[in-house]
């Protein structure tokens, strides 16, 4: 065989819930069942792949024969075989289960720099990173390159911290190369604990090397010997995946003593974290590195002046990290011509909620929100009406449909009243509470408050109970001022980022959506349905049949009625569990 | 030296001290909380905030550098007004406890609410409620009074060396407490007690003894070793009720357990007051006239009796080191001894 056929099957931590393991098992034993040694990789390369975004097709498989790639989707075991048989071996493809257009409108206009080669190498094997340029960077660093050459590449970059807050890269490891101590270090920021956010455990578990390969490039830029991964044990295939990786750069002196023959020593030591949100906090991580609680210090001094154990550090995430190989390898005129002028490449998101395809994207920044939503999510349901978008997570806030045309860049987004953040994107429809939105985050928040500072440990608690009792019905006439104030207060007072921002979807609902807060207030209603104590369930006569379903499914009785008549709800009785409303099959239950 | 304004007053201060002390060297007040001039800066509480121009948030003086140039601010209605809510909210999650607190007069929360005015509370809602009692015998561990200062966490791990406590949960349920939550099972030297700005930590022994009012302090040394730390009796009705230590003295107001707590043997009944002598087997009180005259004739008469190797003299690390001289100096030039010794701890 010429063209020797690859078969790649994603195998991230979403392939693998959705079977990817047993479908490589499968392709071996079919594999070898044809007498194609897949293992041998003379005749077939078979491999696993990281995360390509679109996990809700999983298990996704691409097959390229002849250089012709197809995509299939929803692939498990039983449906091997046929595509070992017609595809494999005979190049026929099976049309049925081939990705639909979705799939393809999903990615046309992403732009992949960080997520270029996940998909596409094998997280586990040095080689595939190298056959497709991985380590040519740091060779050119080392080899023809300086510091100062690394620093201002990455400067003319634009390049921006992708952990949240957007400080540019290539200052900060400056700030660092220009303190003169002669211990330094370099920290990879892995612990991502916003919820819903999976950008960094997607890109550490699809090349973990291009994480790698930047913290030595960062290390050699700024004179450090010594880097950490901070990364949260809650995330196994990628520490695992990330540990071979080290192991294998090691191996092959890209890491460790005398990086290259160029006399250089660097090596990785990794980190596991236990899931606090605020060790994502960089002076946190700090602490817990160290060995103290993760509870943030005040700064001044940053971290590039003092830093862990008091040395000065550059403290980058993953993202961030991730892009510096590829900028080396390109130029910083290339990164550049991605994004806007002041927000410059590309920014990997993760979009859910109430969207047809969620899943990782990667966009050049400046992008609209409408096209993210639209033309990469396929937008959402028909019968619903897009309602906002929540972005940056507990520290963001939403956007309304009316601001659909937004840019996505740091400061679009930020004159709006949200953030870039870390990259959480949850679209809402008219099916959503904003009130509800609001406290979920505050929830969050004040849950992983580490309780330092007051106006966050106890601020935020008061900001949720005021929510709580608002959503409950028994919000207060000053309640909304009382919000901001506190909001307000909360914001300029709180030792580190994430009391900072706790508050901002808050603020950000209120300044767009008053009239729903107005609504559960003065009149006690929750105007998308949701909140359960502000609801009441009525029988609408013109619809019901008396087939009774309510009255059989209703835990408290409330319901009565004989058959074929129409039926009642006792209001006194009814516990709002809304069984009714679900088990009409007439529609004949109103709620509001 | 660094030169700064602050609230427009000049100030030249060395560098590396911080805005607070520089305000403080001026005579300018800054709130605190969480500070001790001793402990490692924390920034928690948030009050010491102080706005610099240029710099868009307020920042806390306590944990800032003073640099060359600085416009420093220390009070505006906007900083008045966050102080104000973090007392607020302070006192919307502590027991309005103040009548039967031992801390009642000496307690600088109480202090801050009276300076900001605060009764009615615009954030009152669940307050931390906690039942069980630490058994310790020396401490009183009332967190619901805790504002979680980490004072007493810096103290016992910077000052004593010991790091008894720690902070433990997340977000509102944060909690200072020994490991697992068990009885404090530490040195009970007490530094803890002293730093604690709240009626969190007290004596156990202090209970309804007395606070601030008919309280006589009398300075003196703590009796019990060499080290002479400064002691200050409260004293109430001719009892010592509470012992503690001014920070100006050579011990710097640190207290061993015995000399925080270590006090009732003074007013012990077991204690001895007055001089005995052993005649025949049986003690009978005596004054210290005759029982010095029956030590001098009876060391004397052995002297000549036996020589003065006959006699040996132990003296006692209580002593000061002044006392211990003049003991070994009486035993080897009076009785003509090398046989001297002390007990030597404690
Ligand atoms: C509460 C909180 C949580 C954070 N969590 C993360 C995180 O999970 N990952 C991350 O990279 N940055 C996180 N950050 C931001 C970091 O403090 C820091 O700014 C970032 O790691 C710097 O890297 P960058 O310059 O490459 O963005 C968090 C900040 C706060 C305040
Ligand atoms: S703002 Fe919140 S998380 Fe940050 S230090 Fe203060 S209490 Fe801790
Ligand atoms: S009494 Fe002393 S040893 Fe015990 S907790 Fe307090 S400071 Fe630590
Ligand atoms: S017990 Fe006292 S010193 Fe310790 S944190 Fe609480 S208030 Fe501060
Ligand atoms: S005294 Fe500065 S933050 Fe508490």
């Amino acid at each position: 065989m010429k063209n020797k056929p690859i078969i790649r099957i994603c195998m991230g931590t979403g392939g693998i819930a959705a079977g990817g393991t047993e479908v490589m098992k499968a392709f071996k034993k079919q594999l070898k069942r044809k007498g194609i040694k897949a293992d041998v990789k003379k005749h077939c390369l078979l491999h696993k792949v990281g995360c390509r975004g679109l996990c809700a097709k999983d298990v996704l498989v691409d097959i390229i024969v002849n250089k012709v790639k197809s995509t299939y989707q929803f692939i498990q075991p039983d449906m091997v075989q046929r595509i070992v048989d017609e595809h494999v071996i005979n190049n026929v493809p099976v049309q049925d289960w081939l990705v639909t257009d979705d799939y393809h409108q999903f990615h046309n206009k992403q732009i992949k720099v960080v997520l270029s080669d996940c998909g596409t190498i094998d997280p586990e094997e040095i080689s595939s990173y190298r056959a497709v340029g991985g380590y040519d960077a740091l060779k050119q660093v080392l080899e023809t390159g300086s510091p100062g050459d690394t620093i201002k590449t990455l400067k003319e970059s634009g390049l921006r911290g992708r952990g949240g807050a957007g400080f540019p890269t290539g200052m900060k490891w400056e700030f660092c190369k220009n303190q003169s101590s002669p211990e330094k270090y370099i920290i990879c920021n892995a612990d991502e604990g916003d919820p819903g956010a999976f950008m960094d455990r997607s890109i550490i578990e699809g090349n973990p090397h291009a994480v790698i390969e930047g913290m030595v490039i960062g290390a050699y830029a700024i004179g450090a010997h010594k880097g950490y991964v901070y990364i949260r044990a809650e995330y196994p295939l990628a520490v695992e995946r990330l540990r071979k990786a080290l192991t294998h750069a090691r191996k092959l002196k890209f890491l460790g003593k005398n990086i290259l023959g160029k006399k250089f020593n660097f090596d990785i030591k990794v980190k596991l974290g236990a899931g606090a949100f605020v060790c994502g906090e960089e002076t946190a991580l700090i602490a817990s590195i160290e060995g103290y609680r993760g509870m943030p210090r005040a700064k001044p001094p940053f971290p590039v002046y003092r830093g862990l154990w008091g040395n000065p550090t550059v403290i980058n995430n993953v993202e961030t990290l991730a892009n510096v190989s590829y900028i080396i390898r390109n130029g910083a005129e290339w990164f550049a011509s991605f994004g806007t002028e002041k927000s410059k490449g590309t920014k990997v998101f993760a979009l859910t909620g109430k969207i047809r395809n969620s899943g990782l994207i990667e966009v050049p920044m400046g992008i609209s929100l409408r096209e993210i939503i639209y033309d990469i999510g396929g937008g959402i349901d028909k019968d619903v009406a897009f309602k906002a978008v929540q972005t940056g997570g507990p520290s963001g806030g939403c956007i309304p449909a009316s601001l659909l045309n937004i840019n996505v860049d740091y400061e679009s987004l930020a004159q709006v009243g949200s953030i870039v953040g870390s990259g959480g994107m949850v679209v809402l429809d008219e099916n959503d509470c904003m009130v509800n939105i609001a406290k979920f985050f505050l929830q969050f928040t004040q849950a992983e408050s580490c309780g330092k500072c007051i106006p966050c440990r106890i601020g935020t608690k008061r900001l949720l109970e005021i929510l709580e009792r608002i959503t409950a019905g028994d919000g207060r006439d000053e309640d909304l001022e009382l919000l901001m104030n506190l909001s307000y207060d909360i914001k300029a007072s709180s030792l580190c980022g994430l009391g900072q921002t706790a508050p901002n979807p808050i603020l950000s609902t209120i300044k767009y959506f008053r009239e729903e807060y107005e609504a559960h207030i003065k009149k006690k209603k929750c105007p998308a349905g949701v909140c359960r104590d502000l609801l009441d369930y009525a029988v609408l006569a013109e619809f019901c049949t008396g087939c009774g379903a309510c009255k059989r499914v209703c835990p408290a009785g409330a319901v009565s009625g004989e058959r074929k008549q129409v039926h009642r709800i006792d209001p006194e009785l009814c516990v709002k569990c809304g069984a009714c409303f679900e088990a009409c099959k007439f529609k004949a239950i109103g709620k509001g | 030296m660094v030169n700064l304004t602050i609230d427009g007053i000049t100030v030249s201060v060395p560098e590396g001290t911080t805005i607070l002390d520089a305000a403080r060297s001026a005579d300018i007040s800054v709130p605190t909380l969480c500070h001790h001039p001793k402990l490692t800066p924390f920034g928690g509480c948030r009050l010491c905030i102080v706005n610099i121009k240029g710099v868009p948030r307020p920042v806390t003086s306590c944990t800032t550098p003073a640099e060359d140039g600085m416009e420093v601010t220390t009070r505006s209605s906007t900083l008045e007004r966050l102080r104000r809510t973090l007392v607020e909210l302070l006192l919307s999650d502590h027991p309005n406890d103040c009548m039967v607190c031992e801390q009642a007069g000496n307690c600088t929360l109480q202090e801050l609410a009276y300076f900001y005015g605060i009764r009615e509370n615009r954030f009152a809602g669940e307050r931390r409620v906690y039942t069980k009692t630490d058994n310790n015998p020396f401490l009183e561990r009332d967190m619901e009074k805790c504002i979680l200062c980490g004072k007493c966490v810096r103290v016992c791990d910077e000052i004593q060396g010991v790091g008894a406590v720690d902070f433990t949960y997340r977000g509102f349920s944060a909690k200072i407490c020994p490991p697992f939550e068990k009885d404090l099972e530490c040195e009970f030297c007490g530094q803890c007690v002293t730093v604690c700005p709240t009626g969190a930590l007290t004596g156990k022994m202090w209970r309804q003894k007395g606070r601030q009012q008919g309280i006589r302090k009398v300075h003196t040394v703590c009796p019990y070793c060499g080290c002479g730390c400064n002691l200050t009796l409260h004293v109430r009705d001719n009892e010592v009720i509470r012992v503690s230590s001014r920070e100006d003295t050579i011990n710097e107001g640190w207290l061993c357990p015995k000399g925080s707590f270590g006090y009732g043997f003074i007013a012990n009944s077991d204690r001895l007051t007055k001089p005995l002598i052993r005649e025949k087997g049986k003690l009978r009180e005596t004054t210290w006239e005759k029982a010095l005259e029956y030590i001098a004739s009876n060391s004397l008469k052995i002297k000549e009796n036996y020589g003065p190797d006959a006699i040996g003299g132990l003296a006692s690390a209580r002593c000061s080191n002044e006392e211990n001289y003049v003991f070994q100096k009486f035993m080897r030039a009076v009785i003509g001894t090398n046989n001297v010794d002390h007990c030597a701890r404690l």
